[in-house]
């Protein structure tokens, strides 16, 4: 028997349309990238690409708005939640969303985010935890961990005086604006499809008017971190982990019934 | 008096760390002198460079557009720093890392095998080392014994033991 | 002490800290940010406060709280951090304390760039925040001076109860010089007598900006405009090179004035008697020298990383008197000595236009220039 090529031929992956065709500037290894794949794969399977308007942030994914194919407008450092409520004040029929470093959401961004999730804004928020400020150098950010040598903890988080890591899902969900708040991690395939999911369930939140929403993403920064990619990801599970549980903090009762 | 030394190349490729040599050595020697490197994202594994101004009197500009010398360690460097060399000036090109040759008539051409020297010497990262010594045997900026000074000065502790691979490094490309 | 090289930025932390700094307060942004990285490994081994905020915003006013105790406070940051700081700025000042603050400039307006650039000069210089105030501007061009401004910067905070800005651009941030650092300065022990430090027995002191009753704030505001005349009066600083013949002045600060100087030598080689003038202190700015200049001179020509921001202040003092020309390069771009050079040249042999508006005719050349 012989087979033809094109049986042999099966394209099991290829760049969602969400996705432009360009390289992006991350570092070997960052899974910012991941995340902007799983950002466009749901955009592509709702519908949503020609419906859409990004808000990129100041961080290393201030350049989002090279490689989503979508409309896309970029923050000062903080104010994505702010600008996108802007945005879908004036378009509540378009899917807004911002994607954030930890610095920019929970740091300098703390009083927008916190505002944004308690009016309940319909919008939709990655973000990316890497336990430091990537961009500028790897220094310390709000969700670096204890002991966690940094460009300016150079003796490790102490938090006798540098206090005590954010966590941001928890924080939000504590909020009644809040619909949707969750924890993820990109740490190894499985992480992967479990954070898909839950970024398909956060813009159904926003689909539904049901109101505020925000995944967390556990990410690794292998330049910053000083480490191989793969250890990175170990680093992920051994340490921020057990610091970052990752969970579902608080989800709509009105979720039940959408099935993913 | 004044020189201006550009040196260009990958980041990773010790082209920063060259300039400061420079510059500790020339500071050492009484000399008024100035580095400063490009800074920036590219620095991310993208090219890097610094442009080191070593003089007799205040310095004025620390930036300038055509170099007395110039010590390219990559083709995109050779690209845009050729045509800026000052006449009569000096192009120290490491010949391991770029497949063309340099056209310009009007200036020193020094061709080092730095990358193939500096493993011979067993480590390829001596390579900006082997091409420092061959800037200095071509111009007249520094003598030799500064810049072994100031790398047994300013060589990071954990790097020490690698102090006379170095300074042999510096030697072998002299010699070019 | 001997000679060390060092990054600007790293010799004004250090500086700074030297000069007996006790409470240092920042956030992280390009190009000055080995600033607080430095900050962030000697404060703590000295014993002092330092604290990353959580914002410039957090910042500022981390700054003003522990000015209000007397203490010798910092903070630095890079333009769009600064634009951030403005309304502590503008409290800081309405209080009458002292406190210093390093802006490290960079390309702009928005996020721009990270790459060198003097646009902060109005929103620094002219006051970015609300009300009448005037903040005490610093501006060096090599890491030497650097060092020594930041020093004097300490000094002249608390004896004019003024904010003081060091205002670099990024390019001396990032640069490394030979440059000598002070001896380590003891930290002050007696505190002035308006500081709010809770001292049992002691009366009562309240700090504020507040003054509801418009006649007050009027007090105030003339305390605090009285306060600067003295200032205008003994702070002015500035640094001419080879002025004395000069038929030609050029005017800069910062990296402009350092890139014209290479301009300026480069022109004399030539024949042509060119000399510069570079403003230290660019608040209280060298009215004076710049007259002065006017008379002496016959045509100025103004180089700036902005889009002619000092321009406007060398204008209002040459009145019409002579010529001025404008160049700069904007948006993150250094000029170059040889562009300077270029309009040296084509000043020594054109007959220069009074008329118009110098920063309008170098929009017109703009096209050739950023070919
Ligand atoms: C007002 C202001 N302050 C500071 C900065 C400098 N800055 C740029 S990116 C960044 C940190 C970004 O870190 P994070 O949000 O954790 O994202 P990452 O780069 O790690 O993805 C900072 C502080 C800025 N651009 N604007
Ligand atoms: S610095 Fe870190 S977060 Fe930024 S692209 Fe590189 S690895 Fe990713």
């Amino acid at each position: 028997m012989t087979i033809t090529a094109p049986e042999l031929e099966k394209t099991i992956y290829t760049r969602p349309e969400s996705l432009t065709s360009v390289q992006t500037h991350y570092c070997p290894g960052c899974t910012h990238g991941v995340a902007h794949r799983l950002v466009a794969e749901v955009l592509d399977e709702m519908g949503l690409r020609e419906k859409t308007v990004g808000v990129a942030s100041v961080g290393c994914s201030v350049f989002a708005y090279n490689y989503f194919e979508v409309d896309f407008v970029q923050a000062p450092h903080g104010r994505a939640p702010a600008m996108a409520t802007g945005v879908k004040r004036v378009l509540p029929d378009r899917t807004v969303f911002t994607y954030q470093g930890d610095g920019d959401m929970a740091s300098i961004g703390m009083g927008e985010i916190v505002a944004a999730a308690a009016r309940g804004e319909n919008i939709t928020v990655i973000f990316i935890n890497n336990a430091n400020y990537g961009m500028t150098g790897g220094q310390m950010a709000p969700t670096t961990l204890p002991g966690q040598k940094t460009t300016s903890s150079p003796n490790g988080r102490d938090v006798e005086t540098q206090g005590y890591p954010v966590r941001a899902a928890e924080l939000l969900a504590t909020l009644e604006g809040t619909s949707y708040s969750v924890r993820r991690s990109l740490h190894d395939p499985k992480g992967i499809r479990n954070a898909k999911r839950a970024i398909r369930t956060a813009f159904e939140v926003q689909q539904r008017g049901l109101g505020f929403s925000m995944v967390e993403l556990l990410s690794i920064c292998p330049t910053n971190w000083g480490m191989s990619a793969i250890n990175a990801m170990h680093w992920i599970e051994e340490k921020m982990i057990p610091f970052y549980p990752l969970g579902d903090y608080k989800v709509h009762p009105m979720l039940a019934e959408v099935k993913i | 008096m004044q020189n201006e030394i550009i040196i260009a190349g990958f980041g990773g490729q010790g082209v920063l760390f060259a300039g400061q040599l420079l510059a500790y050595a020339a500071m050492d020697e009484g000399k008024e002198v100035t580095w400063i490197p490009s800074y920036g994202p590219e620095m991310r594994g993208g090219t890097a460079n610094c442009t080191v101004v070593i003089a007799d009197e205040e310095i004025g500009s620390p930036l300038v557009r055509n170099p007395k010398a110039v010590l390219v360690m990559n083709l995109p460097s050779l690209d845009k720093y050729e045509p800026l060399v000052k006449e009569g000036g000096v192009l120290v090109l490491n010949s391991s890392m770029v497949p063309r040759g340099v056209a310009r008539k009007d200036i020193t051409v020094v061709l080092v095998p730095a990358n193939e020297i500096a493993e011979e010497l067993g480590d390829r990262r001596m390579a900006n080392m082997v091409m420092l010594g061959g800037l200095l045997a071509h111009l007249e900026v520094l003598p030799v014994k500064a810049i072994e000074k100031a790398l047994k000065d300013h060589l990071p502790a954990r790097h020490q033991k690698l102090l006379p691979a170095n300074i042999e490094a510096i030697q072998r490309g002299s010699k070019f | 002490m001997a000679k060390e090289l060092l990054k600007g930025n790293v010799a004004i932390a250090e500086a700074a800290i030297r000069a007996g700094l006790q409470a240092y307060f920042g956030y992280p942004i390009t190009p000055q940010t080995e600033l607080l990285e430095w900050m962030s490994a000697r404060m703590p081994e000295l014993g002092r406060a330092f604290v990353q905020a959580e914002s410039e915003l957090g910042a500022i006013n981390m700054v003003y709280g522990a000015a209000c105790t007397g203490a010798r406070v910092m903070t630095s940051s890079s333009s769009p951090g600064v634009s951030l700081m403005m309304e502590g700025i503008s409290y800081i000042a309405g209080t009458e304390l002292p406190a210093v603050i390093v802006d490290v400039m960079r390309g702009g307006p928005g996020l721009g760039n990270i790459a060198p650039a003097q646009a902060d000069y109005n929103q620094i210089v002219h006051g970015g925040g609300h009300g009448d105030y005037n903040l005490l501007v610093l501006a060096p061009s090599s890491v030497q001076e650097a060092v020594d401004l930041t020093v004097l910067a300490f000094d002249l905070a608390e004896k004019y109860r003024t904010i003081v800005v060091v205002l670099l651009d990024g390019s001396l941030g990032q640069m490394m010089e030979p440059a000598e650092l002070p001896p380590m300065k003891p930290l002050k022990t007696a505190y002035p007598e308006w500081a709010a430090r809770g001292e049992p027995g002691d009366s009562r002191r309240v700090l504020s900006s507040i003054y509801l009753d418009p006649p007050a704030e009027e007090v105030a505001n003339v305390r605090i405009l009285n306060r600067w005349k003295e200032v205008e009066a003994n702070e002015v600083r500035y640094k001419e090179y080879m002025l004395e013949d000069a038929k030609i002045a050029v005017v800069g600060f910062g990296t402009s004035g350092r890139v014209a100087l290479s301009a300026a030598r480069a022109a004399r080689a030539e024949g042509i008697p060119v000399g510069l003038l570079r403003p230290v202190t660019l608040n209280p700015f060298p009215n004076k020298q710049i007259e002065r200049l006017a008379e002496t001179v016959d045509s100025i020509l103004v180089v700036e990383m902005n889009a002619g921001q000092m321009l406007e202040d060398v204008l209002r003092d040459v009145k019409g008197r002579v010529p001025v020309e404008f160049f700069a390069r904007v948006g993150g771009i250094v000029p170059l000595p040889d562009e300077i050079l270029n309009e040296i040249r084509r000043m020594a042999s054109q007959p220069l236009s009074t008329t118009g508006h110098p920063r309008d005719r170098w929009l017109k050349r703009m096209p050739q220039i950023m070919a």
